[in-house]
Formats: C-alpha cells, sequence, structure tokens
C-alpha cells in the first residue's frame, strides 16, 4: 500500500502510513533548517513525526538559499 | 613660524566620520550600526558571499526558501552566523497575500524569526507590488506577531497605510528590481520619509554607489540592495562602495547641502580684491 502524493510539484508515492519526517528524511538533500507547507499550511518541525500523509496531499519541502 | 604642533586631518576626521556616519538606527528594538541591508542572490559562490558580506559591513541580509532540489549545496546559514548577521527572509516570488503569508510562515519556521521582507508582486515584467494585495498581507501578518519589512512602491500615500497597519519600516523602491536606474523619484521618496514616523529603507532598483549615496542624502534611513553588488564585476569592491556611498549619504544628510542656486555664488570674498589689470 502507498499513498500518493504531490511533492515540490512532482508526483510521488510513500508508503502507507509515512509521516512528514518520513518525507522530509527521504527529500532534504542534506539540507537543515528545512521548512514544509502541507496543503497550504506550515507544518512545524515539532509535529512532523506525528503528522500522517494523506492520499492527494500536496507538500512543499524547501531549503534555505541565498535571496535578494 | 608657530610653534603649535598641527593636528593631522587624518587623526581629526576619521573620528567624526565614524561615529556620525554609524549612528544606530533601529527598527522594531534592533539597534544596527550599518545602514546598508544586503540581499544575498546572485553571488558565484560561498566564499564570495562571506567576501561580499564581510566588505559591505552589514548586520542584516534578505535570505529565500526554495524547493530543496534547487537549492545548491554548501551552509548558506554557517557563513552567515559567522558573520554575525542578523536574517532577514523574504517572500520573494509571490503573487498574492495568500502565498506571501504562508512564505512568511514558512521562513519563521525555517530561520528562527518573526521578521520578513514582504514582497507581493504585482506584474512579472515590472515586478511592481501588488498595493492591494500587499496591504492585506502586511495586516495579516503583523496580526500573527511578525515584524513586517514590506517592498514597496515610492507612493506615499501607500507607504502610509502600510505603516498604519503596523509595519516595522517602510521599504520603498528607487526603481524596479534589478534595473539598476537608481531613484527614478527623488521627491517621491523623500515625501515618503516626511510622511511615516517608522524607518524608511531605500529597496531596489541601486545600480551604482550614488544612488545608494542620494537615498541616504534623501532622509532613507537605510538602503537596502541586491543585484548592484552582486552582479557587479567585482561584487567585493562594490560591496566596499556601497558601504561608504551609505555612510557618505548619511553624512551629507546630516551636514545639511547648500540650497540650489541658479546662478553663481563666489565662495572668494570680492571685497579686498586686488586691481591687477
Amino acid at each position: 500500500m502507498t499513498v500518493p502524493i504531490t511533492v515540490n510539484g512532482a508526483p510521488a508515492e510513500l508508503p502507507a502510513g509515512a509521516t512528514v519526517a518520513v518525507l522530509v528524511a527521504e527529500r532534504s538533500g542534506g539540507h537543515d533548517r528545512v521548512a514544509v507547507a502541507r496543503n497550504g499550511d506550515v507544518v512545524p518541525r515539532s509535529s512532523w513525526a506525528t503528522t500522517e500523509l494523506s492520499p492527494g496531499d500536496r507538500l512543499e519541502v524547501l531549503a534555505p538559499t541565498a535571496g535578494g | 613660524m608657530s610653534s603649535t604642533t598641527p593636528t593631522p586631518p587624518d587623526e581629526l576626521a576619521p573620528a567624526l566620520a565614524h561615529e556620525e556616519a554609524t549612528d544606530p538606527f533601529t527598527i522594531a528594538g534592533q539597534t544596527f550600526t550599518s545602514r546598508l541591508v544586503l540581499g544575498t542572490g546572485g553571488l558565484p559562490s560561498l566564499e564570495v558571499l562571506e567576501r561580499v558580506v564581510r566588505a559591505s559591513g552589514t548586520q542584516l541580509v534578505t535570505v529565500a526558501l526554495r524547493r530543496v532540489e534547487a537549492v545548491p549545496g554548501g551552509s548558506m546559514l554557517e557563513v552567515l552566523e559567522r558573520c554575525g548577521v542578523r536574517l532577514l527572509p523574504n517572500t520573494a516570488g509571490c503573487m498574492t497575500a495568500r502565498e506571501a503569508v504562508l512564505a512568511a510562515r514558512l521562513g519563521r519556521e525555517a530561520f528562527g524569526t518573526d521578521w520578513v521582507k514582504l514582497e507581493v508582486i504585482g506584474d512579472e515584467v515590472t515586478l511592481l507590488p501588488d498595493a492591494v494585495e500587499l496591504v492585506d498581507a502586511a495586516e495579516q501578518l503583523v496580526a500573527e506577531g511578525f515584524t513586517v519589512l514590506p517592498y514597496t512602491t515610492d507612493d506615499p500615500v501607500l507607504g502610509r497605510r502600510l505603516a498604519d497597519v503596523g509595519c516595522a519600516a517602510i521599504m520603498p523602491l528607487g526603481s524596479p528590481i534589478g534595473s539598476g536606474l537608481g531613484i527614478r523619484n527623488p521627491h517621491s521618496i523623500a515625501l515618503l520619509r516626511e510622511a511615516v514616523d517608522v524607518p524608511v529603507v531605500l529597496d531596489a532598483g541601486i545600480g551604482t554607489a550614488s544612488d545608494a549615496a542620494l537615498a541616504m542624502e534623501l532622509g532613507c534611513d537605510a538602503v537596502l540592495l541586491a543585484s548592484a553588488v552582486t552582479r557587479a564585476r567585482d561584487p567585493e569592491r562594490m560591496a566596499l562602495a556601497m558601504r561608504q556611498a551609505v555612510e557618505g549619504g548619511r553624512l551629507a544628510h546630516g551636514a545639511g547641502r547648500i540650497p540650489r542656486r541658479w546662478h553663481a555664488q563666489a565662495s572668494t570674498a570680492m571685497q579686498g580684491r586686488p586691481e591687477l589689470g
């Protein structure tokens, strides 16, 4: 069983029951201070481990970068 | 010959210049002695970033959030922490109040600060702010406890509306972002400075050092620039130029410029002029 979701604009699948913490571990690419939005709301770091992904969730996994 | 030992000008002037040019200003209770705010986008490496930040003397730099796969490796934040600067997350690229509010919340989560450079862009060609969405977003973010520094037009009335909803500073453009066209309407910037009680930070359009000096001469409290330094042929040298321009402009503003005159006015007295013809 997998959960179909959208991550940073592209379709993705994670095992059923996966949390935001699992997603971040898979996607953060070594970046720290990552921030996550789920369906238009911030998922605070303190909730990553307890926030289970649902089918159709739209996630943004973001990292600090330079900007003006 | 007088026996008094003259004081070399080098010993007097820099002391005065340093004291005057670094007179502090405050945003939301945070005091800065550097009046140059630096945007970090567009530099080739973290090494250059560090040299530029140090040369500029800045104490406040803007940063952004982007999708992880688009962000280069290396820890920019480590470099900035080593430089001892405060972070100002931006909402660059947002086109609605809803997007900008979420971007600000994400910035607070990632960077651990409730300061935000609020950008709500209304047009991808000019990157000019969308006034209606901007005020809406500013009002929401102030209510959520953010320290909001909005990037806005040079309209004094809009600036006052942003101050009225509780923004901690107003950041008018001199000309469109990255255009390097300088300050297209100096009169409007000066009017905006008069119209609000919070700090005014000239943001966007700076092309070279004289533009930054003009902003300060017009009474702005600080200058925010990115491209003028990061896209210069020698970013570190331009960062130093901007630092000195901001200090020079601040000094000139405090010193009080002479009024403009239509005709010449001799500085050497005519009284006692010899007949040499």
